[in-house]
């Protein structure tokens, strides 16, 4: 714990220093749905219909925006290896580096969805799921996007293969977190969809560590 | 008989055995075939003619869904047990994978075309095998995008894995996605049980596949032999070169 912790708040402090790579990830979030209503019209009505759509996608795009931050500088300069080598378990510090990236891009995103549901014409039974879905769906996102970004580590052109690897993964989170926000709009309970992204997020929560430890340690070799 | 075949010599003399035999086979099944699914088997009474586009279709999307649980395995074999073929036949298999989820989308697309009026519907199914699609270039584009061969086979090993855990997620979650969005507005294959007179054509085109896929591999595993031969000899030939 004392190690999980140690880097947390390492890559936190990191991550502050740089001072405005997280808020470019909000940034780029924030422009990205702004394009839609130039892109379909200001009509409410078509904005509010694909509100929850666009705010996921853009969610999804920005979170995975940063992804290739994750283990690409420690990598580059060689802390990574040092990372590898203390008595921390390996998947300690890819889930506290997970942590790191949620903290750093996934709550920015929730704090900023409701000022972007505004923009977009959101129905106000929307907000809540929409508020819970992305707190479910965020450290899924970040989790598996662990794995992609760790498997690039050292190849050519990753930021592109990163996408490849990552977007498709995505899709169940994308799924059900619009598909949450769109039941209760429509009258319905979200509770099976928000259960399905609690379930995907506990299924991840072991797995991705593990499968991104593995993933680093081949980066390493 | 698992390890004993871990020795690509011995794994090529084999090969080199048993293809001709696999080629026959396969020419055969699908001679037999395309007569009994093109000729021989009635139309159907509401789709007609277009109903034998099944007997390409559903083969190789069996087949693509084969081909990915077939990389998978063999990726967890070469990362667990570093066995030297396993990576050789996940490497082979991904292409012929790919193409048979490509082959699979657009006998659908053509399919869907007359019977559902559009060329492509979200539908569970067919969103299920863009995704697969999807994952296949993954893994190939990550197995070409290291200067050293090694660490693109062990990253994109990974990824197979990975990417087979979400392949029944993905299942499940379009299904309960179609569900909300647009029930029941697809031809399905359940309700009258399929007539032994279609059956069998598609059962003997879903064994040619099987065996045109080994046939491939057979080659294909042979020429990424032959490839890491001449590597090895080029590397050799130039750190001679350079003493």
């Amino acid at each position: 714990m004392n190690g999980f912790l140690a880097i947390v708040r390492r890559d936190l402090r990191l991550a502050f220093r740089q001072g405005l790579d997280s808020l470019m990830v909000v940034a780029f979030f924030v422009i990205a749905v702004v394009l839609f209503p130039f892109g379909v019209g200001p009509q409410p009505n078509t904005l509010a219909r694909i509100a929850p759509g666009v705010i996921w996608v853009a969610a999804l795009l920005a979170s995975m925006l940063s992804l290739e931050r994750l283990f690409q500088t420690d990598y580059e300069d060689g802390s990574l290896e040092l990372l590898a080598l203390q008595p921390v378990a390996l998947e300690i510090t890819v889930m506290a580096k997970v942590t790191v990236h949620w903290l750093t891009t996934g709550l920015p995103l929730i704090v900023a969805a409701p000022l972007l549901g505004v923009l977009m014409n959101l129905p106000e039974d929307g907000y809540m799921p929409l508020m819970i879905a992305l707190t479910l769906g965020t450290p899924t996102l970040s989790l598996i996007g662990a794995i992609g970004a760790a498997l690039i580590l050292g190849s050519r052109r990753g930021g592109i293969l990163l996408s490849l690897l990552v977007l498709p993964l995505y899709i169940p989170v994308l799924i059900f977190g619009v598909s949450a926000v769109d039941v209760v709009i429509g009258g319905f309970s979200a509770k099976p969809q928000l259960l399905i992204l609690s379930g995907l997020l506990v299924g991840a929560l072991p797995l991705c560590p593990w499968a991104g430890a593995a993933a680093v340690r081949q980066g390493l070799e | 008989m698992f390890h004993r075949f871990a020795n690509p010599a011995r794994f090529l003399r084999f090969a080199a055995v048993i293809q001709p035999w696999i080629a026959g086979l396969t020419v055969l099944l699908f001679a037999v075939g395309l007569y009994l699914g093109l000729l021989a088997s009635p139309a159907d009474y509401q789709q007609g003619e277009t109903v034998r586009m099944m007997y390409v279709h559903v083969p190789s999307a069996w087949m693509a869904l084969f081909c990915y649980t077939g990389m998978a395995i063999s990726c967890g074999v070469a990362l667990i047990w570093k066995h030297p073929l396993a990576d050789l036949a996940a490497k082979a298999t991904a292409p012929v994978g790919a193409s048979f989820t490509f082959l699979a989308l657009v006998t659908g697309s053509l399919w869907g075309k007359p019977m559902w009026g559009a060329w492509w519907v979200w539908d569970a199914r067919l969103t299920s095998m863009l995704v697969l699609f999807f994952l296949y270039l993954g893994y190939m584009a990550l197995n070409n995008a290291f200067d050293d061969p090694g660490r693109g086979s062990k990253a994109s090993s990974i990824l197979a894995l990975v990417g087979f855990v979400n392949v029944p997620i993905i299942k499940f979650s379009v299904d309960w996605w179609n569900t909300l969005h647009q029930p029941a507005s697809v031809v399905k294959m359940g309700g009258p049980a399929i007539h032994a007179s279609i059956l069998s054509p598609l059962l003997v085109m879903g064994v040619a596949f099987t065996t045109y896929y080994l046939w491939v591999l057979l080659i294909r595993i042979r020429r990424e032999v032959t490839a890491n031969k001449v590597r090895a000899l080029q590397m050799r030939q130039a750190s001679r070169g350079e003493q």
